[in-house]
């Protein structure tokens, strides 16, 4: 069996699949990470991703335009953002609490609707591979990077984009010091309720695309629960990636390939019980925890509802 | 309207306030009026001081001027305009900055980031870093100020961070600036560059609100005095003229005592004794370098230093709330190094606390709660080690609210109600029943008002009649004076030096404090 892993093929088969999965992470993490280094911690991502599964799922399949399947993605992700700043900022919950509330309310909503909508398990045409000219001809690295689906590539240009956001924009300067020290910020004239509506709202919408990737296209169908989960591995990797995105691409990574890994010895169906390997996952995230935990630049104000005035 | 002949314009480029006006302003909180009827003004070319005990209103007051705060009633105009300030936006538009108790500087960020931080930038919505890094080394040459922009603020002392918010508010073309205690956190070296800085700044048209409830201070600096107590205005006089015990009557409402009776004490054996201590602050750095002392019975040795040198963590090494990474504790003959505090307390170690909210109470306990907290498992206190017995713990907080006079209503009053000076009080008590042998006390009369620091200062010379080894840490130097036999310096961990009270002076301490050696401070 480790024969065969050494195979060419499979390894690149393994590792294309690897950068394809980690589309939904990337998009949510990133998305999570706007909302924490604001200082909100949002646990409900998953709940938002399922949202956004179902709706751009049931969008493509009644309309049959991906674009619509976007939109109507986006928007449900700002409606749940919205929702998840409106009691984390303006009511100042508790985080942890409500976070769990939306994915609970997502979890629910999303099957409930399938339910109504769906009588049996159907398919879409998603988002099709665009091979990149002459760069998808590079052998193995071709095959590897250049021959995935739009969403796939729109996620990997977040990274960079949201570096530059964050470190290179007025706006990112507000973000931050709005998750370090809001009284700072808020003496120098800033609002951070908007700061915080703002990242909530964005984190929402990309928790939302982050359900999309999935449903219309790396797997083109809806089911009960269908992200297993991933939106809380997406809450961990930005505590595993330090708050950075570089650092979240990384994880992102990571995970993706030991779940592509996890993927194909299914398929082998040999020697490891399936349980085991579909563990692999969920193991990683607690050990990348507790070696990740308390950063220096973990986000002082981190989960911290903020009220003018000690 | 052209007072003091100063340029309408400051050197900033910005308008200048040529009368500020606060007028009855009334701000209640839940159970306090912090600020009844008060007026208070100030005008360009001015430093115009707000002289009060801890408590009295002066940030409420000032935080209403700056827009954190809504009054309840009243009313500001600046120029003769009423000025509508509902958030600091608001007042930095009108040309209102403010240097807070707390320093709102964001450690991560550079110091150009911090002064960028919220302002409209040249390139946006990119930043222009370079042009704001310009921007601050102009202000700093014409304010004296050394400032090095790329920075992360995190690395500089607290007299660093003061010139950054300084600047920051220059930046944002202050014409007026509210400082709200900003010496307490300085050498006196640095008080007086500040000062130099102040003056500049009046010159060339400032309109300056200075907070402090040190006298000398207030009476060096302005040119005005208000004094405030329990959120009224007790008067206004002009400083020329004014006195430290008069201004000290109307800040307290009687006389106050400088000088506490202290007898000549014969020291016995060393206590408490640390040697080559070394240990890590909460991010890893070297917090204490190798530091060693003795404290005898019948001694109090002062710690001096600014805030940020290693106090927090030798207090709390001491007393087992943070591993030693080197070096020992004895105490007495015993080794307690990286013993736990129960086990200190039990061998006649007392601890009084810098945080005290955090680390002294639990705000949430009534009084009679936090008396016992330690002793809650102990006879008599509790029966058979399982129930609490009321009735002898109703006994012993109405025996300290007593002995130490600490004003609350009854003993099952939760201790958060409390005015910062009886919560101080009663740690104290707290602690001091038990005689101990070794006292380490950490800050504390800070934020307390006077009348609690005279009773908590002439508590520990008691102690120290009765043979307790004291050390105390403090960042007032007036206070460390006051009360030491010896005292020693603490700078980024080290102790530079230690010098008898009665050859020690405040310059030469100041110098200590900023790292200069013993031998060529003096
Ligand atoms: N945000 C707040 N909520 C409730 N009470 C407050 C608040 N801020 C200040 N106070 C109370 O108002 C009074 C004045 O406080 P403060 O203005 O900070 O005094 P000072 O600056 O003169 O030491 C104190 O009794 C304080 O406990
Ligand atoms: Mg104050």
């Amino acid at each position: 069996m480790i024969g065969d892993l050494l195979n060419a093929t499979v390894l690149i088969g393994i590792a294309s699949s690897g950068i394809q999965l980690a589309t939904p992470y990337l998009y949510a993490s990133i998305g999570e990470m706007f909302g924490q280094r604001s200082g909100v911690l949002n646990l409900g991502v998953e709940g938002m991703m399922l949202m956004g599964a179902f709706t751009a799922f049931y969008t493509v399949h009644n309309t049959g335009s991906l674009v619509l399947g976007v939109l109507a993605a986006l928007m449900i992700g700002a409606l749940m953002g919205l929702a998840m700043a409106v009691i984390s900022v303006t009511l100042q919950a508790e985080q942890g609490i409500s976070g769990i509330g939306i994915y609970l309310f997502g979890l629910g909503m999303s099957d409930l609707l399938f339910q109504k909508s769906f009588s049996q398990i159907v398919t879409v045409r998603g988002f099709p591979t665009i091979r990149i000219p002459l760069l998808s001809e590079i052998p193995v690295i071709g095959e590897v990077f250049f021959e995935h689906n739009l969403l796939v590539y729109v996620a990997f240009a977040l990274v960079p984009l949201a570096w530059f956001v964050l470190n290179k924009t007025t706006l990112g300067l507000k973000i931050r010091a709005v998750g370090q020290n809001p009284q700072a910020a808020d003496t120098m004239g800033i609002s951070v309720a908007r700061v915080r509506y703002f990242t909530v709202t964005l984190g929402g919408m990309l928790a939302s695309m982050a359900g999309a990737s999935l449903s219309i296209a790396l797997l083109n169908v809806f089911q009960q629960n269908m992200t297993a989960g991933q939106g809380f591995i997406a809450v961990a990797l930005v505590y595993f990636g330090s708050w950075r995105p570089g650092g979240v691409l990384i994880g992102a990574l990571l995970f993706s390939t030991v779940n592509a890994l996890q993927l194909w010895v299914r398929t082998k169906g040999i020697d490891i019980p399936a349980e085991y390997a579909s563990m692999a996952p969920y193991l990683l995230t607690i050990l990348a925890l507790v070696f990740a935990s308390k950063r220096v630049d973990q986000p002082a104000a981190l989960s911290k509802p903020f009220e003018r005035g000690d | 309207m052209t007072s003091n002949g100063a340029p309408h314009t400051l050197p900033t480029g910005h308008a200048r306030i040529d009368h500020m006006e606060m007028k009855g302003i009334v701000k209640r909180f839940p159970g306090v009026l912090a600020a009844n009827q008060v007026d208070f003004d100030v005008r360009t070319g001015e430093v115009h001081a707000l002289l009060g005990e801890n408590g009295a209103g002066k940030s409420t007051l000032m935080k209403i001027l700056y827009g954190m705060y809504q009054p309840d009633a009243g009313q500001i105009t600046i120029d003769g305009k009423v000025a509508s300030i509902h958030s600091p936006a608001d007042a930095i538009r009108q040309g209102i900055g403010m240097i807070h108790q707390h320093f709102m500087l964001v450690p991560s960020l550079t110091v150009a980031e911090n002064v960028a931080l919220g302002m409209p930038s040249s390139r946006a919505p990119m930043l222009d870093l370079d042009v704001v890094s310009e921007r601050i080394v102009q202000l700093a040459k014409t304010y004296g100020l050394q400032v090095d922009p790329e920075c992360p603020v995190w690395q500089l002392a607290v007299g660093e961070q003061q010139r950054i918010e300084i600047i920051k508010a220059l930046y944002r073309g202050a014409a007026l600036l509210i400082l709200d205690e900003p010496t307490a956190v300085l050498t006196p070296q640095e008080v007086d560059d500040l000062f130099v800085t102040l003056r500049q700044m009046t010159a060339d048209g400032h309109a300056l609100i200075f907070i402090s409830h040190k006298l000398h201070e207030v009476l060096n600096i302005s040119d005005r005095i208000t004094v405030l107590r329990d959120g009224c205005v007790v008067g206004s006089v002009p400083a020329q003229g004014a006195t430290k015990s008069g201004l000290a009557r109307m800040m307290v409402g009687r006389d106050v005592v400088f000088q506490y009776k202290r007898d000549e004490v014969q020291t016995g054996d060393v206590l408490l004794r640390v040697e080559d201590l070394t240990a890590q602050s909460d991010r890893g750095t070297p917090a204490l370098r190798a530091v060693s002392f003795d404290v005898h019975a019948g001694e109090i040795l002062g710690l001096a230093g600014v805030s940020g040198n290693g106090q927090r963590e030798l207090a709390q090494v001491i007393f087992g709330l943070r591993s030693a990474t080197g070096g020992k504790v004895w105490l007495g003959s015993q080794d307690v190094t990286n013993k736990e505090p129960d086990t200190l307390n039990a061998l006649g170690m007392s601890y009084i606390p810098e945080e005290r909210m955090l680390d002294g109470v639990i705000t949430d306990f009534t009084v009679a709660e936090n008396v016992i907290l330690q002793e809650h498992g102990q006879a008599p206190c509790s029966r058979g080690r399982l129930f609490l017995n009321p009735r002898a713990i109703l006994q012993r907080s109405s025996e300290l609210i007593r002995a130490f006079d600490i004003k609350t209503p009854n003993a099952n009053t939760p201790i958060k109600s409390l005015s910062g000076g009886n919560i101080q009080k009663l740690i104290l008590a707290r602690e001091l029943r038990r005689k101990p042998r070794v006292l380490i006390a950490a800050q504390p009369t800070r934020g307390v008002d006077i009348g609690a620091t005279e009773y908590i200062h002439q508590c520990l010379l008691d102690q120290r009649a009765q043979g307790t080894a004291t050390l105390l840490i403090s960042e007032d130097l007036d206070e460390i004076m006051a009360l030491s036999d010896r005292i020693a310096v603490l700078y980024e961990g080290t102790v530079v030096g230690i010098v008898d009270r009665k050859d020690a002076n405040v310059e030469q301490l100041g110098l200590m404090m900023a790292g200069v050696r013993a031998d060529a401070a003096s």
